[in-house]
């Protein structure tokens, strides 16, 4: 449309004209931070509760607004002479990932509504929380390489602060400063790729860049590959895939639990779109460089994280967050398979990552939002805490088990399961048979901690009911009930009807 | 034999597939007014009674109406789409060879509820007790009505969480390590099925059994079809189980309770080998033959070692525990049914198909049995229950004595009880196996399970010997409860159904011959 409106008008003219109703998800949200973050100055103490609920409309109008994008047919801010390249596309692969990442986005600012009370700065929290959101949303619509970085780093930045907002709290602010150290060293690494491939074939568009990579000439190859190897560390970071995966535990357990909920959904999203982006679209040429590494990328990562997983005590401090954050780390790898077998047959595989994203991003958050909760009467959140919890709070109980199934991929949680099929089938389409053997037996070690978390929640509770009086139940936030209920109908309606986001699986994205 | 419509079967065998899940809901819910009965506890368990019987009615009215003329033929057939991205139907259907099994599934079911409404096992909450049955009712009926590759998967892991919870919280002795063994093995194994099946469905383009087996394997190469029959039989042979991917049994029936025995071994078992017969045999023919006479090698070793075994459980002094003894001669029993598989004949797999279900009967009563006597006795250590001379049940309880020894011999395969005929047809399936499988090997494997068969006959009757006679206890011991009401109602009909099979094996090789010869010959009958 604007690509026709300004051919029209003449190679000369270098003005473009911007589809607003394009941009308007990730526009937004980066307005409502700004607003948030003036409103803050005038907003009473006592009234700072209204920020929140100012966040959470300015996420749903957000959400509201993919409404009519659904077509999938919109890009702007084209190239206004030659090629048709456009540097923002809000094609389905787009819309999906945008609704995940507001979805996500809404969910946990659902669960940080109570702590903004307590523990956080309203204003800042909630600033910085629509910033990185206005980033993560941008990013799976960037089709060019500056945007895709700045993207990147939008929704990085505020991250960093995000960990490090617990007050007065030393490990939150060593979280932050882990969790920004290593990530500023693979996104200067990242640019060095960047910068690189630019150097290499000429270009930022990604479509561009996967035309001109054809014919690089001679001497610029080994400057071409190692562009793309390194373009892709600053990815596999983000995803927190092996061996870039040791600043999650500690980061995750420093983090306000909804931020480490956030980091665990939203921040790896924003490394898998990221990865699939330059992998499939820009560097397609060199897909058996990066179709190998990414497989052995998956294997390791899913291993490593699922081994650290099974290592955690239950009596350990803060071992319910450690576990969910090596599992989230054993989970990139089952969203890595995919994009791997992309190498090998084609584009239409990238519809199972993004499946098994929607799935886990449902009951991932489910889990971090009963963490929640049981957090406020254990500060501690050890898996130990959560024995006997079907004794007190059935319903948390009975999600919660239903969550960590579905993690694991065991009925009743069908939606795991069938996700997991997806990425079986895509691995065996590929030809990846022994990928898809190591994940099996990882699935295997993976079920073992699920379900042993699970065996606790129905357990007696510790110690007669008798000799002991039962501690007064503390009152659980409406929000924070509000999402479990809405995540755990997600995962149930899904598990019912599978279809719902298993059809990205099935056509092509893009 | 009655004509029920069309639209009333499609009804019922849906019924028994989701009836038992919405059962389980209701039981997590408080009961209604006027369904209170006398406590919680009672009227759940009454509850699992009632939908258990509603079930069994079902699956009784279901054979009734089953067009007994053409078995080959599926019959109340549901298919409609379920998940269109993957391919997957919500496909039901019964015939020959799944009519059995799902009536035999829903009367041990519903015997076991009955069981356990009298004899709760000791645990917590009967409520959650009840759901996780009808929740494995569920799961296992699916397994035997669905057509479709995946949902036979989901179907088959859906009894895995039910099952592990039944033995970790109701069990006995050692559960937690037993319920870990069982769920991490039966796992392990059914990742890999789902592997093969995947491999079977892409490279068919298909995941619809009856489309699947119409083709008989035929656009499937054979490298593609022995590493899928490799995969799907690994996760099936694990569940059967077959030796020596056993090891997770005898543990796993040991510690659950008398209930969660009785439905491992009479029906958790059979949907391995239903597995093998339903989808490894008719999909991919040309890798079953490759493999065949490896399975059928296997399936020999086991029945010796599964009778040797037994055979050292039983001797004075070895503290070998009752159930763990029954648990090793399933892994016997089950040889016979995968021997009967590997012959790849119509005798040989009619055979395994009787054997299968007259092993659900036969073992589920011995389980029944034994559970009973522990009760009794406080132990199922045969030493401990022997004492010097025998424990004499025949003096102390004769009714119950009786019955072990009825179980006894009919588990050793005495003519004119249903052990005799499966294990008969297996054997004769495997003096003449199917064209192109080495005859002398089978004859080998004929021959070692007929030697089979002679052991467990000498472990059966020590057993008989040891619990059954002995020198009557002297007058000051307090008199042993003989078979009380409740447990008649469990157990007759079970002992009832193994003569009846044992005298008229017609009635259940009627139904399954032609399903079995039109599945063997695939498209081409």
């Amino acid at each position: 449309m604007t690509l026709a409106a300004t051919s029209a008008a003449g190679a000369a003219n270098l003005v473009q004209s911007v589809d607003w109703a394009a941009v308007a998800p990730p526009a937004i949200a980066a307005v409502v931070a700004l607003a948030v973050l003036v409103a803050d100055l005038f907003v009473p103490a006592a009234r700072k509760q209204l920020l929140g609920w100012g966040a959470i409309a300015g996420l749903v109008a957000a959400i509201v607004a993919l409404v009519p994008l659904r077509k999938g047919d919109r890009s702007t801010f084209c190239l206004t002479t030659g090629a048709d390249a456009c540097s923002y596309t809000a094609d389905h692969f787009t819309l999906v990932i945008q609704f995940l990442v507001l979805g996500g986005a809404l969910l946990t600012a659902l669960l940080s509504l109570h702590e903004t009370e307590e523990r956080l700065p309203p204003g800042e929290f909630w600033f910085l929380l629509l910033c990185s959101v206005a980033g993560a949303a941008l990013l799976p619509a960037s089709r060019d390489m500056a945007t895709l970085v700045v993207a990147l780093e939008v929704a990085s930045l505020p991250a960093f602060a995000l960990v490090g907002l617990k007050r007065g709290d030393r490990m939150s602010g060593e979280a932050a400063l882990k969790f920004f150290l290593s990530s500023v060293t693979a996104t200067a690494v990242m640019l060095l790729g960047v910068s690189f491939v630019y150097a290499a074939t000429g270009s930022l568009h990604l479509t561009e860049i996967a035309q001109n990579l054809d014919d690089v000439p001679a001497p610029l190859e080994t400057l071409a590959k190692a562009g793309v190897a390194l373009t892709l560390v600053g990815f596999a970071f983000k995803t927190a895939a092996v061996p870039f995966h040791f600043w999650v535990p500690d980061t995750y357990v420093g983090a306000p639990l909804p931020i480490a909920a956030y980091l665990s959904v939203v921040g790896k999203a924003v490394g898998f779109t990221g990865l699939i982006l330059v992998t499939v679209i820009a560097f397609p040429t060199y897909a058996d460089v990066w179709g190998p590494a990414l497989a052995v990328l998956a294997a390791l990562t899913m291993t490593v994280g699922n081994a650290g997983a099974l290592r955690q005590a239950p009596t350990r401090a803060w071992s319910a967050v450690r576990l969910l954050a090596w599992s989230s780390v054993g989970q990139a790898g089952y969203l890595l398979v995919p994009i791997a077998a992309a190498a090998y047959s084609g584009d239409d595989q990238i519809g199972a990552t993004v499946a098994y994203a929607l799935m886990y991003a449902v009951v991932n958050l489910g889990a971090f939002a009963v963490a929640a909760l049981v957090a406020r009467a254990h500060p501690l959140n050890r898996i130990s805490d959560y024995r006997g919890l079907y004794a007190t709070r059935p319903g948390a109980a009975l999600a919660m088990g239903f969550f960590l199934l579905c993690l694991a991929g065991l009925p009743p949680g069908v939606i795991g399961l069938f996700a997991k099929v997806t990425v079986f089938s895509a691995a065996v389409d590929a030809g990846l048979g022994w990928l898809a053997v190591v994940m099996g037996v990882n699935v295997v070690i993976a079920l073992y901690y699920y379900l042993q978390w699970t065996a606790v929640l129905f357990r007696a509770p510790e110690g007669a009911p008798a000799d002991r009086p039962a501690p007064a139940k503390q009152p659980v936030p409406a929000a924070v009930t509000v999402a479990v209920v809405v995540t755990a109908a997600a995962g149930v309606a899904l598990s019912g009807y599978p279809q719902l986001v298993l059809r990205f699986a099935a056509d092509t994205l893009f | 034999m009655l004509d029920i419509s069309e639209s009333v079967m499609q009804f019922l065998l849906v019924f028994l597939v989701a009836g038992p899940l919405a059962g389980a809901a209701a039981a997590l819910l408080p009961a209604p007014p006027g369904l209170r009965g006398k406590s919680p506890d009672q009227a759940v368990l009454r509850h699992g009674v009632t939908v258990t019987g509603a079930i069994l009615a079902a699956a009784i009215v279901l054979a009734i109406g089953f067009d007994h003329g053409r078995p080959a033929r599926m019959q109340a057939t549901t298919d409609i789409s379920w998940i269109p991205a993957l391919d997957v139907r919500i496909h039901l259907g019964v015939d020959g060879i799944s009519l059995p099994l799902l009536v035999l599934t829903a009367l041990l079911t519903f015997l076991c509820a009955l069981y356990s409404y009298f004899k709760m096992p000791a645990g917590p909450s009967p409520k959650a007790f009840v759901a996780l049955l009808l929740v494995l009712e569920s799961g296992t009926l699916a397994t035997f009505a669905v057509l479709d590759l995946l949902l036979f998967f989901l179907a088959f892991e859906m009894v895995l969480i039910p099952m592990y919870f039944l033995v970790a919280r109701w069990g006995g002795e050692g559960r937690r390590a037993a319920a870990w063994r069982f769920i991490l093995y039966t796992l392990l194994g059914s990742v890999v099925m789902l592997l093969g099946l995947l491999l079977v469905g892409l490279k068919a383009g298909t995941f619809d059994m009856v489309a699947l087996a119409t083709d008989n394997g035929r656009d499937i190469t054979t490298s593609v079809q022995v590493i899928a029959v490799l995969a799907i039989g690994v996760g099936l042979a694990v569940k059967t189980p077959m030796w020596p991917l056993h090891s997770w049994l005898p543990d796993a029936h040991t510690a659950a309770p008398t209930v969660g025995s009785v439905l491992l071994a009479g029906v958790l078992l059979k949907m391995g080998t239903y597995g093998f017969v339903r989808i490894v045999l008719p999909i991919a023919p040309d890798g079953m033959h490759v493999l065949a006479p490896y399975l059928a090698a296997f399936a020999a070793a086991g029945i010796v070692y599964g009778s040797l075994a037994c055979l050292a459980l039983a001797r004075t002094g070895a503290r070998g525990d009752l159930k763990r003894l029954i648990a090793y001669s399933s892994v016997g029993h089950m040889g016979f049914v995968l021997l009967g598989i590997a012959t790849m004949t119509p005798t040989g797999v009619n055979g395994a198909l009787f054997a299968n279900v007259a092993h659900g009967l036969i073992t589920g009563l011995l389980f029944f049995l034994v559970g009973a006597i522990k009760d009794r006795y406080g132990t199922a250590d045969l030493d401990t229950l022997a004492g010097a001379t025998g424990a004499a049940l025949y003096g102390r309880a004769p009714r119950l004595g009786g019955l072990l020894a009825f179980a006894a011999v009919a588990s050793l395969g005495l003519p004119g009880l249903a052990g005799f005929w499966g294990e008969m047809l297996a054997l004769f399936g495997a003096f003449r196996p199917a064209e192109g499988l080495s005859r002398p090997a089978f004859l080998t494997f004929m021959a070692v399970g007929a030697f089979g068969t002679l052991l467990t006959a000498a472990y059966l009757l020590v057993v008989v010997r040891r619990v059954c006679m002995g020198a009557r206890p002297d007058a000051g011991r307090p008199p042993l409860p003989d078979i009380q009401r409740y447990e008649f109602a469990a157990w007759s009909p079970l002992a009832v159904l193994t003569v009846v099979a044992g005298l008229w094996p017609a009635v259940l090789l009627g139904l399954t011959d032609p399903a079995v010869q039109k599945l063997l010959a695939g498209g081409k009958s």
